[in-house]
């Protein structure tokens, strides 16, 4: 079980749980023989070499107090989808229990159970009695939720000639307008238009200052640090990590790398490579290796490069990404014209960042060996890392002194 | 509301455990149903309206195949093979009508049934509601349909000088009972399994294909008796709850054929027994289906 940080939350004191999660497993029999024929011939102990046993969640223990918005990370097949589910009610757990409390409304993949042949007008009723409105107060707010989807006169057009979009923007304003105490998110708001989904996010936000609790799956991890005060990071069932989402989003990015190191391992020994970045560190000239890094310091790179052959045709590039995974500088030798003569074996070499003007946070820095064509050679994602102190007076990935002048005092 | 008004209401509610991981009651499932007829409604009326939805005729389509059967039994098994004459039933068609009505609703709740969880596979997936529901729907709307039919059936009758005024009228009721608790235990039972064996439609559609033949609809059931005797045999066919409410319509509704056709004894009783047994059948399937039902959302 993983402990909350509580000190994150300040509220969380007064907040009582939405949501209880005690030890739940799920597991999911996988079968090879799925007509009455082929399970009568496998039946009883033979049947057992047909079938096979896939645990989608084990031992998940956890709870959701009111008020949060809380993420779901994790990669395909982690489990998340299933937790929602299963928080849902959608489908039983195999072991454990979830309770829960509150009015509950779910947005589970496109549409949430529109029936294809009746009309909007239609589905929204059908929708919002069984999200559990009644009619008089459907009627009620179908204004309102006519105006949230943006459906306009399609209204009463069948919702089988709907575009995907429509589909989750009607979807969505049903949801929202069933006034639950919980809402659960899966991986829908994608779909729509940028327009409808910054509607979405305003949303969710007036949602969380209302007081109600969201639990969202997403793949979309900037949206997770944007929106979310906790983040469950579930790694092939188990929670990996629960808390402070940008430290989980760290933590699945982790995972993610080691996964894609793992995928390329075996078939990498086969094909020789022809080269290899060791690593590199990132340091504050003149000062200790783990000192974070202050304004206007020169930041040296350094890495160590190997080619197992031999090339005159080659460069080095660095990237530096925020948590978020965001590109906030980048560099080559070839940009600052340099040509680097004859690479063969072993080499250290350096870029100093001169005059630093990175905002407070931490930062990665990517290393690629390439041809200066722009084939890469090897790649080094996330070789180091470093902390840059800042400075209080500003927030954000750069730094520029702020100076503030009252413009009518000065005449 | 403000967030903590929002708090303080939730917090004097009861955690509820979620699914139905705790062995639900059959009474807790009938609150839960109750509390959802609003959405039943509305789901019988969906299932209704995007039958026919996209079509000319629309409504019309629900009257023309018990029309179609009517006409060809009348005319075939009625007129060519002489069932009317010789079998001694008056105002063939509306014996025939009668009889399919009846059919009719109980293959209606079976079919309708059996495919209603696969059927509605998109919300069962995507959202939590009792899924009793669904069964119980098609049970709506095979009533619906039934009304129709019997409203055709009365006007034909009205027609026909024979309009049913008398005592025996009532035995429309408890056949309508158990033709009811058949049909919706059937439909509960083989909506849960068809989710797991899909064969099951197909099984249940050669099973209504055998109950039409093996209840006296189109013959008469004074023809089975003289073929089989009066024996086990004969009570065994004549104690199919199907058999039971066919006889109890036909009692009903085909004045022509009070004082003619002949009964079993005691076909009251029969069908009070009939009706009890359901029940407890309908109590089991409840159970299945209630058990099968946590692992839905999954199977299909």
């Amino acid at each position: 079980m993983t402990q909350l940080q509580d000190t994150a939350r300040p509220e969380s004191g007064r907040a009582p749980d939405v949501v209880r999660i005690n030890d739940v497993s799920k597991r999911f029999v996988l079968r090879k023989d799925n007509s009455l024929k082929e399970r009568l011939v496998t039946l009883g102990r033979n049947g057992r070499r047909h079938r096979e046993d896939f645990w989608a969640l084990r031992g998940v223990t956890t709870s959701i107090q009111a008020g949060h918005t809380v993420a779901l990370i994790g990669h395909n097949g982690s489990g998340k989808s299933t937790l929602l589910k299963v928080i849902g009610g959608i489908i039983d757990p195999s072991g454990g229990s979830v309770e829960r409390r509150g009015r509950i409304a779910a947005l589970l993949e496109l549409g949430a159970g529109f029936h294809p042949d009746l009309t909007g007008r239609e589905n929204v009723y059908l929708n919002a009695s069984i999200m559990g409105l009644s009619r008089a107060v459907t009627e009620e707010r179908f204004d309102s939720i006519l105006d949230f989807s943006g459906i306009g006169d399609f209204i009463d057009t069948q919702v089988k000639f709907y575009s995907s979009g429509m589909y989750v923007r009607l979807a969505f304003a049903v949801a929202v307008h069933t006034d639950p105490d919980l809402l659960l998110v899966d991986e829908v708001l994608a779909v729509g238009d940028e327009a409808f989904q910054r509607k979405c996010l305003d949303k969710i936000r007036s949602f969380q200052e209302e007081g109600r609790t969201i639990v969202l799956v997403t793949h979309s991890l900037s949206q997770v640090e944007e929106l979310c005060d906790r983040a469950i990071l579930l790694n092939a069932g188990e929670i990996a990590y629960d808390g402070d989402p940008r430290e989980a989003v760290a933590k699945f990015r982790d995972i993610l790398e080691d996964r894609r190191v793992s995928q390329i391992a075996p078939g990498s020994s086969e094909k020789a490579r022809e080269a290899i970045v060791h690593g590199a560190t990132a340091v504050a000239a003149g000062r200790d290796a783990e000192a974070p890094l202050e304004l206007g310091d020169d930041l040296e790179i350094t890495m160590d490069v190997e080619h197992f052959g031999s090339t005159d045709d080659w460069m080095v590039a660095i990237q530096i990404d925020n948590t978020l995974g965001q590109v906030v500088y980048g560099t080559t030798t070839k940009r600052l014209g340099l040509e680097l003569g004859t690479l063969s074996g072993r080499r250290q070499v350096r870029f100093v960042l001169k005059d630093n003007r990175f905002g407070t946070g931490k930062y990665f820095v990517n290393v690629s060996l390439m041809e200066r064509s722009g084939r890469h050679f090897a790649d080094l994602p996330q070789a180091c890392d470093f902390d840059a102190a800042g400075n209080i007076l500003a927030v954000g990935s750069t730094y520029a002194e702020p100076v503030f002048t009252d413009l009518s005092q000065e005449r | 509301m403000s967030a903590q008004d929002r708090f303080d209401s939730l917090a004097q509610q009861k955690l509820v455990t979620v699914g139905s991981a705790q062995s639900r009651s059959a009474l807790h499932s009938i609150r839960e149903i109750f509390q959802q007829r609003e959405m039943l409604s509305l789901l019988v009326r969906r299932d209704l309206k995007s039958r026919y939805k996209d079509s000319a005729l629309g409504f019309v389509w629900t009257l023309v195949r018990p029309l179609t059967q009517l006409l060809i039994y009348y005319v075939v098994i009625g007129q060519f093979l002489s069932a009317a004459r010789a079998g001694g039933i008056p105002d063939f068609a509306i014996y025939v009508f009668t009889g399919l009505t009846a059919y009719g609703l109980l293959s209606e709740t079976i079919g309708g049934g059996t495919s209603s969880i696969v059927g509605n596979a998109g919300l069962i997936k995507k959202i939590y509601l009792p899924r009793e529901v669904f069964p119980l729907a098609s049970v709506g709307s095979a009533l619906f349909n039934f009304f129709i039919q019997l409203g055709i059936l009365l006007v034909a009758t009205l027609i026909a000088g024979a309009f049913p005024i008398h005592a025996d009228v009532f035995y429309a009721i408890p056949a309508l009972m158990v033709l009811l608790v058949f049909g919706m235990a059937l439909g509960l039972f083989f909506a849960a399994v068809n989710v797991y064996l899909r064969d099951i439609q197909y099984l249940v559609e050669v099973m209504l294909l055998l109950l039409l033949w093996a209840s006296p609809i189109v013959y008469s059931w004074s023809m089975v008796k003289n073929a089989v005797g009066d024996g086990l045999l004969l009570d065994i066919y004549t104690n199919n709850p199907i058999t039971l409410a066919v006889l109890g319509f036909q009692k009903a509704f085909w004045t022509a054929g009070s004082g003619v056709a002949e009964y079993p004894v005691d076909l009251l009783p029969r069908l009070g027994i009939a009706f009890v047994v359901g029940l407890v059948l309908l109590a089991i399937a409840q159970r299945v289906f209630s058990k099968l039902q946590g692992n839905f959302a999954q199977a299909l």
